[in-house]
This record gives C-alpha cells, structure tokens and sequence, in this order.
C-alpha cells in the first residue's frame, strides 16, 4: 500500500495570524527604552527656546556640581572631540548643475541655534530625573535673531537668513521635464486651469517616542547602539563612518522593537551619536529617550509644500501640458533624506494617472527656523496627489464636465508607459478600481443619500481621487544617478539548519508592518517547511546582512525578493545534495511541496533530509557541493513598482458648526500580489486614517517668530477612535511584472490616495453654498468660516 | 523617600519610592514591568493604562505613593494560569496591533469598557478608547476586535446560563 502525503497548503495569499503578536499582547516586546544595561546612565538635552539666536556663554558649572551628575557636554566639547556633522543623504543640483547648499549639522549646536527644539547641551547623570533637574541650572546666555518659520515669508527679500551661504534661503532650484513642450502645450490649449495648493505640515507621531543607548566596551574598543530606527546598518554607515568615525567592524546598532515610524525613524538624528559619543566619554551605557513635547520639535516632520499648477485642456477635456511650481520646507537642517522628497518622489509622479504628454516641474527647496522636514508616509506622493486630484476636479468644474469622465478620459490604459517625468509605469488598470470604488461607495445611491441629508440641513458631498505611487524605491543606479548617496537594493541570507527548520536574517528592518509573518509565510511556502518552523530575524547589524531597512514600501517587494532569490539558491543547491542521494542526474530532480524527487519516480528525499545531509556530509557529492545549507541575495530593483487606485470618500457636514463627518471611505486599491490580506488590510487602514488625519484634523503651526504652537497632543489634533467608521478596503490584483512576487508594496497607499479624495469631497458638499476652496486640514472652524463668508459674498451678488 | 506597600499582579511589593515618582516609573523602572509604555508626557495617549483597583487608570497620572494598598494590575498580569485573556486573544485574531506600542493601553482600557458595559456597541467602544492614541491601525480592526471579544465574552456567559438554568 503506498502512502499519499499530501502537499502543505500555501499560505501565501492568506490571512495569516501574526506571529509578533504574542510577545506584544502579553507586554514582553523590547522597544529601545524597556532595555536596562547595567551601570546604565542617562542623559537629558537641553533644547533651545528660541526659533534662532547666538549663544553668547554657556554656563554649565551648577550643573556639573548637581546631585548625580557625571558630566555636561556642550557643541565646544563635540567641536574639541572634532565629532563630525550629521550628514545628508541626497545630494539634488540645481538648475544649472551646481550642488545645493549643504549646511552643516553639528550633534550639538555650536554659536546659533537654528529653530525651537535645537540641541544645546546634554546632562549626564544617575538618574533621569537627576539629569533633567541639572539641565534646568544651565544658564544660556542667548541673543534671539530674527526668524522665518514659513516658506512663503522665507522668499521674501527682506526675510531673515537661516544660513549665510543660502541667499533668499534657498536649497537648490531643481527642475525636470521639458518646458518647450509645455509652453508649446499651453498656446494650443482650450483652457488653462489654475490651482495652488499647500500641503500642511504634520509630525509622523509614531507612538513610540525615540530611544536610544550608547555603549563604549574598552576592553574591545566597540561599540552598540540600541536605537528605534527603521534602518539599523544606514545609522551604522552613517554614525560610523561620519559623525563619529567608527570602523564599522566595531560598531554594533540594534534597532529592537519599534513602535512604528512612518518616516520619522529613517533618519540619522544627533540624539544617536550623542549618547554613544558619551558613553565612551564616562565609560558607562548611556541611554537617552524621547519625551513626547521633545519629539514635536526634534522629530522630523512631514510635508510643508506650496505647490502652483498650471494645467492645459483641450475642449474634449484632454490634458495636454502641466507646469508645477514646487516650494518645499526643508526646516532649519538637511535631514538624511529631505532634499529627494519634493523632488525624486513627488516631481516624477506629476503625470499621476493620466497620459499628460507634457510635464514640467521645478522645485525650490527652502530654509527656514524649524525642526528638519523629511519624508512622512508618502513622501512627496501625496503632495503630487493632492495637487493632481484636486487640479482634475477643478479642470472638471471648469470645464463643466463630469469629474469621473474627465479621469476616465485621460486614465493611462497601455502599459508599460513612459511618463515625461522619468518613470516607466509596468502595470495597473486604473479603470478598474475606478468601478471598484464607485461600486463599493454605492455611488449609483449617492444623489438619494444627499437628498436625504438635505431634508436634516446637512450638506452631503463625495469625492474621488484616482492616484498612483512609485514605491519600492530603486534601482541603485536611477537613484545615484538623481542624487542618492546610498544603494537602494536589499539583502537577504537563508540559513537553513541541520534539522530542516530555518533562520531568515533580511536587511528590512519591521515595526508595525508584520515582516515576522509575512516572510515566513513566504519562506514557508518556498520551501516547503512548516510556518512554525521558519523564523526571520531583523534589526541587528550584528547578525543581518548589510541592508537598508524599511521606508518607501520597499519591505516585500525589495527584501522579500531578496529572500526568494536566496531561497532559489537553496533549493538549487538541495538539488545537486539530492541527486548525489538518489543516485539520479540533477536535471531529474525537482522540488515540490518540501520534497526532491526524481521525476517520474518516486524516489524522493525530504527537505529535511537534505538539510541533515548538507551538515553531516557522509554521503555527499563533496568534490562538486559544499557542505552546509545557508545562501545570500542582493536585490536589486529593475524599476520601482507603482500601486495605483481609487479612494472615494462620503462626508456629510453641519453647517451650523463646519463639523465634517466623514460617512463613508472606499479605498480600491492595486498594490500587485498579496501575500498576507489580513495584514495588507491592516496597512491600508492605517495609510487611510494618516491621510484622513491630514485632510481634517493635523497641522503643525508656527508662529511668525518660530514658536511650534502645536508641541503636545493637547493642541496637535490626533485622529481618535470616533473620527472614524470602518473602512471599506479592497483590491484589484495586477501583478508588478519585474519582481518574483508581483508584489507593488501597501504601507503608503492610504495617506498617498485619500486626502485628495477628502477634500475633494468637502468641496463637493460646500458647492451648493458657493465655497470653491479649502485648505487641509478642513477644520470645523475652517468649514464654518468659509460657509460663512460665500454666503456674505452671495448676499451681496444678490443684493448689487 | 517613603515606603509603600501594595499588590502588583497579585503579588504584594514594598518599596521605597521619591514622593514625585509616578506609578508608570515605578512600574517600568523599578519593577521592570516593560510592557506598560509611555508614549507621551500630558496624559492623552493612554499608552501606560494599566488597572488599579479594578478601574482603568493612566499610570502617568497617578503617583506612586497613592498606589499604596492598591491591587495593580499590568498587561503582564493580565492573563491568568498561563492563558491569555479573552481581550488578548481578540487583538491578536482581529490584527488589533501593528507596533504594538499601544497595544497593552488598548488592551487594558478595553477590558475595563467590557467590564462596565459587556454588550458596548461600536460607537460606544469607540467613545471610550477617546483616551488612546494608536497611530498603526487607523483604530478599524481595534474596534472589531472589542467587538469580537464582546461576542466571545457574551457568547461564554450565554452557555454559563443555560447550563445553569
């Protein structure tokens, strides 16, 4: 009688429990302030007041002689150490092709201070709460300067300077696109619709404040850092070879669990170098954590663009040419990434969906005395978006042509397409999740659903945004060549032990995103050995390859095809074990469901077996296959992959009050393949309330002398459980046609897709009142002062 | 310095804390009790949650010393005999945590709601996590998985009075 055994089911594309759960739900993960090292000291930074000054004298002598303190640093000590700056990860010429204006960015400030929130000394001592009462005797003698907090005030002649070597406070002046075409575009045009747009600021908030703990071992002269960031062994290249130079071989960074980022723990922060700087100093682990209000004013924020557009229709309401003007906010600093956000991530999307044959964009980047701003979840897609989605909905209203025939006219539908921006699109059907969404908001039931709401003297509107991202970001070369100082594939090794079970150690690093299931789920099936028994290891430069972590959506479709291409080596080396074993040519072996088989046989060996043979080599083809079983991969990317979609939203408002409530959202989206729903689901909820949280409720506001108003969660509005209803997300799968999974990458879609379709929405509601603009986030008091002022405005063109 | 003396996960403590230490810092940095998190510094995220005498309560807000004869329960305490609670078991069915950041506050807080209200409907459940900030899940399958815990919970005592009746 044979025996059948029967194929493991696969999990790839199932909703698969999360693995990381477990030690979550029960309090035992290890975010970077739950570890305690022994003789652990702590340090507290003394952050400037002022937006810009020059510190006169610092008098930290009270301090040093205060109870439990070990020593106070200032920029003199960092300056005497010759400790280097922070530095810049992106190097953007300008139009005419010289380099931008690259400040520096010592760890602690030198002779100014540059925006609230700046470091201007750090306490050591005992306890936190003694370095925190120590730093209060500093005495600082500033002499505040004035400041400019805004891009539009920091253009003007008169403006204050941030830094000398940038006049008019500019970065650089980039452009892309060609402008002849455009200008050509516009003389043919039917019609020239305007817009101009602000994207407001907002900070990433991850709920994990930042952390991190320096540790100097003199015995072996090394070095760890513990720190919660998204990309280990970049903090490592960067804090090693040029703030403090450590040979990389002696610098260990951990980065252990990590209670989200979004953007903000991409970067090298002077937090980072300062505590293992210290620790070498006093010869005791140094640990450093966030507070909330310190995090509003040292955390990377996200966005702070103005953005003019100029779009060419023909009377079809074909588009024909676009020109973008682009001011950025870069912050008072180059944080390690910003100068590529407006322009490598948000220029190259400004074709968007549509088949504009035209397109020309510049970009000027600009100084001002506030906190660095870098990439946020998105970056640069969503002001691209935001500008092209509400553009198309303008276009349409001028026009006087439907806003969905207007999309549909232009959608492109032939791929791959190469837009005037740069980039080849592979796949997407944008169509598609057009109907997708508009079946699932029920759209066909829209006009009754707003009669209704006018009978209760609400104001019903729903709105649309049809977008597409870039993401995975890649290849090397593209990057290099556009400026990126670093490599942008990833890296993988499969290590599979004698016993069959696996250790995957990826370069990605995961602190939300659920890589511990979602590779597994992958290794699993690739190879055929139970989930249970496959195990993926990230966030130590001491035990992963040398990878770039995780931003720009680039986890799965990047490190997870390293993975596969690692698990391809395995299996090809678990052939030749096996055709040693089975006595058969190594072209009749195949792998199949976690066994090697001869075809048409069944003689077969298990994985397991062969595993076992690769490290207790007694009978093995040793002169042509090493022993062992354990392979490496480089990935790197051909091209990004472009997740594109529709999100609808449904929002009724109270015009007694400018309340929005948002009644309805649909998000429909391609992301490619999908390896675990459950999880991709998990994503999209999460872009989607981000970018909710944008378009109604988040904005970080300066005052005209550089005062963060909003430093706590007292006056920074964050989105609630109330604010929202259940999401309706869905997909429709067209696979990226470049990468072995198909997969195009979630985490950003939803705060890429729904502002657009949000505002766009609002408006949709405010048309019956005679209001033609907003402005994010659509506050109550926003709503209700431009209800308001159409009706004035009314009144008055019925009274003349 | 003054001594307190009370039950923290069923097992009774004496320490010695500064009269400005809150409960949080006696939790996580004398006790080692890691899994309660601070994830700000003017009581509004509710990542430090934690039960005091059976209510719900910010542990940033509280101080130490007026924990003193206090039963103090943690996400760590939180399951009994080796098993994870019902409401544990939700979040991780329902994909309820990304980070996990919040997690442990979420999962507190949730449970004293149930505790008060076992048929919370969805409105209600969102209402009451006003006090907890989650940045991952855009709060979609946290609410379920309150609700899911609900339905478990009701579903539990549902068979408990048949069996009895």
């Amino acid at each position: 009688m044979s025996t059948t055994t029967q194929a493991p089911q696969p999990l790839v594309g199932t909703p698969v429990v999360r693995k990381e759960d477990r030690r979550f739900i029960v309090g035992a993960g290890h975010y970077t302030d739950d570890i305690t090292l022994p003789n652990q000291a702590y340090a507290y930074i003394l952050r400037s007041p002022h937006a810009h000054a020059t510190i006169k004298s610092i008098d930290t002598a009270a301090a040093a002689a205060a109870d439990g303190v070990l020593a106070v640093f200032t920029g003199a000590d960092v300056a005497n150490d010759k400790v280097g700056g922070l530095p810049c990860g992106w190097l953007i010429k300008n139009k005419d092709g010289s380099p931008m204006v690259e400040p520096p960015h010592p760890i602690l400030c030198d002779e100014t201070v540059r925006h609230v929130g700046d470091q201007v000394a750090m306490v050591v001592a005992e306890s936190r709460a003694q370095a925190r009462a120590a730093a209060q005797l500093i005495e600082v003698d500033y002499e505040p300067l004035p400041a400019v907090a805004s891009v539009r005030d920091a253009t003007n002649p008169d403006a204050a300077q941030v830094w000398p070597q940038a006049p008019k406070n500019l970065c650089y002046d980039w452009e892309i696109g060609d402008r002849a075409a455009v200008q050509q575009s516009f003389k043919q045009a039917h019609k020239i619709v305007a817009i101009e747009v602000v994207n407001n600021r907002v900070v990433p908030n991850a709920m994990e404040p930042r952390s991190a703990i320096g540790h100097y071992e003199s015995p072996t002269d090394s070095f760890t850092l513990y720190t919660s960031s998204q990309n280990p062994h970049l903090i490592r290249l960067l804090l090693g070879a040029f703030v403090l130079g450590i040979p990389e071989h002696r610098l260990r960074v951990v980065a252990p669990d990590v209670g989200g980022g979004f953007g903000s723990k991409i970067y090298h922060y002077a937090e980072e170098a300062l505590v293992v700087w210290a620790s070498r100093k006093i010869g005791r682990p140094v640990k450093w954590t966030s507070d909330r209000s310190e995090a509003f004013m040292t955390d990377a924020h996200g966005r702070d663009t103005i953005m003019r557009a100029r779009l060419a229709v023909d009377k079809e309401g074909r588009f024909l040419g676009l020109h973008v003007e682009n001011f950025a906010n870069m912050g008072a600093y180059l944080s390690t990434f910003a100068p590529a956000v407006p322009t490598y991530l948000s220029a190259t999307l400004l074709a968007g969906v549509y088949t504009t044959p035209a397109i020309y964009a510049e970009v000027k980047a600009i100084f001002t005395h506030t906190v660095p701003v870098d990439a946020y979840r998105g970056a640069g897609r969503p002001e691209a978006a935001y500008l092209l989605e509400r553009l198309v909905d303008k276009a349409a209203r001028e026009l006087g042509m439907d806003r969905l025939e207007i999309r549909r006219k232009n959608f492109i539908t032939k791929f791959p397409y190469q837009t005037p921006v740069a980039l080849e699109y592979d796949t997407g059907d944008y169509h598609a999740t057009l109907d997708m969404a508009l079946k699932t908001i029920d759209y066909a039931g829209y006009p009754a659903r707003r009669e209704e709401s006018a009978r209760r003297g609400k104001l019903r509107g729903i709105g649309f945004s049809t977008y597409v991202e870039a993401c995975g970001i890649a290849p090397s070369a593209v990057a290099g060549a556009l400026g990126a100082r670093a490599g942008l594939y990833e890296a993988a090794s499969v290590r599979v032990h004698p016993t069959g079970s696996v250790t995957v150690f990826t370069g990605t690093h995961s602190h939300g995103q659920g890589h511990e299931t979602s590779f597994a789920q992958i290794v699993a099936d690739e190879l055929g050995v139970p989930f249970s028994q496959v195990e993926i290891v990230h966030g130590d430069t001491d035990r992963i390859p040398f990878g770039m972590g995780t931003y720009g959506s680039r986890s799965l479709a990047v490190g997870g095809s390293a993975i596969v291409k690692a698990t391809d080596k395995i299996i090809a080396k678990g052939k030749k074990i096996a055709a040693h074993m089975l006595e058969a040519s190594e072209a009749d072996i195949q792998f199949k469901g976690g066994k090697f088989s001869v075809i048409g046989t069944n003689r077969e060996k298990s994985f397991g077996e062969i595993a076992f043979a690769a490290y207790v080599p007694h009978n093995y083809p040793i002169e042509k296959v090493e022993p062992g079983l354990e392979e490496s991969a480089f990935y790197d990317p051909k091209n990004f992959t472009f997740p594109g979609g529709c999100h609808a939203c449904e929002v009724e408002i109270d015009p007694a009050t400018g309340v929005v409530t948002i009644v309805d959202i649909v998000a429909a989206d391609d992301v490619g393949k999908i390896i675990n729903p459950m999880i991709v689901d998990g994503q999209m909820h999460g872009g989607l309330a981000q970018g909710i949280g944008q378009a109604l409720f988040e904005e970080a506001l300066y005052d005209d002398s550089g005062q963060l108003l909003t430093g706590s969660f007292l006056n920074y509005s964050m989105p609630r459980a109330a604010d929202f209803p259940f999401f309706k997300v869905g997909n429709h799968v067209t696979a990226c046609t470049h990468n072995p999974l198909g997969a195009k990458g979630v985490g950003e879609v939803g705060a890429i897709g729904v502002p657009p379709a949000v505002i766009n929405a609002v408006l949709d509601a405010l048309a019956p009142v005679g209001v033609t603009d907003m402005s994010m986030p659509a506050t109550p008091e926003k709503v209700w002062r431009a209800i308001q002022s159409a009706k004035k405005q009314n009144n008055t063109q019925a009274q003349s | 310095m003054s001594r307190i003396a009370l039950k923290v996960n069923q097992k009774q403590v004496m320490v010695e804390v500064e009269p400005r230490t809150l409960l949080v810092e006696l939790l996580r940095e004398r006790l080692l009790l890691t899994g309660t998190h601070v994830g700000c510094d003017t009581s509004q995220c509710g990542a430090c949650v934690v039960m005091v005498d059976g209510r719900s309560v910010k542990s940033c807000t509280m101080l130490a010393v007026e924990a003193e004869g206090a039963e103090v329960t943690t996400i760590e305490g939180l399951g009994s005999g080796g098993k994870l609670h019902p409401m544990q078991e939700a979040f991780q069915r329902c994909h309820g945590l990304q980070c996990g950041f919040c997690t442990p506050g979420m999962i507190i807080s949730a449970v004293d709601l149930l505790a008060k209200r076992p048929d919370a409907n969805e409105h209600e459940v969102r209402e009451w996590l006003e006090g907890n900030i989650c940045r991952c899940t855009g709060y979609h399958n946290i609410v379920k998985a309150v609700l899911s815990c609900r339905d478990v919970q009701s579903g539990a005592a549902q068979q408990v009075e048949e069996k009895q009746s």
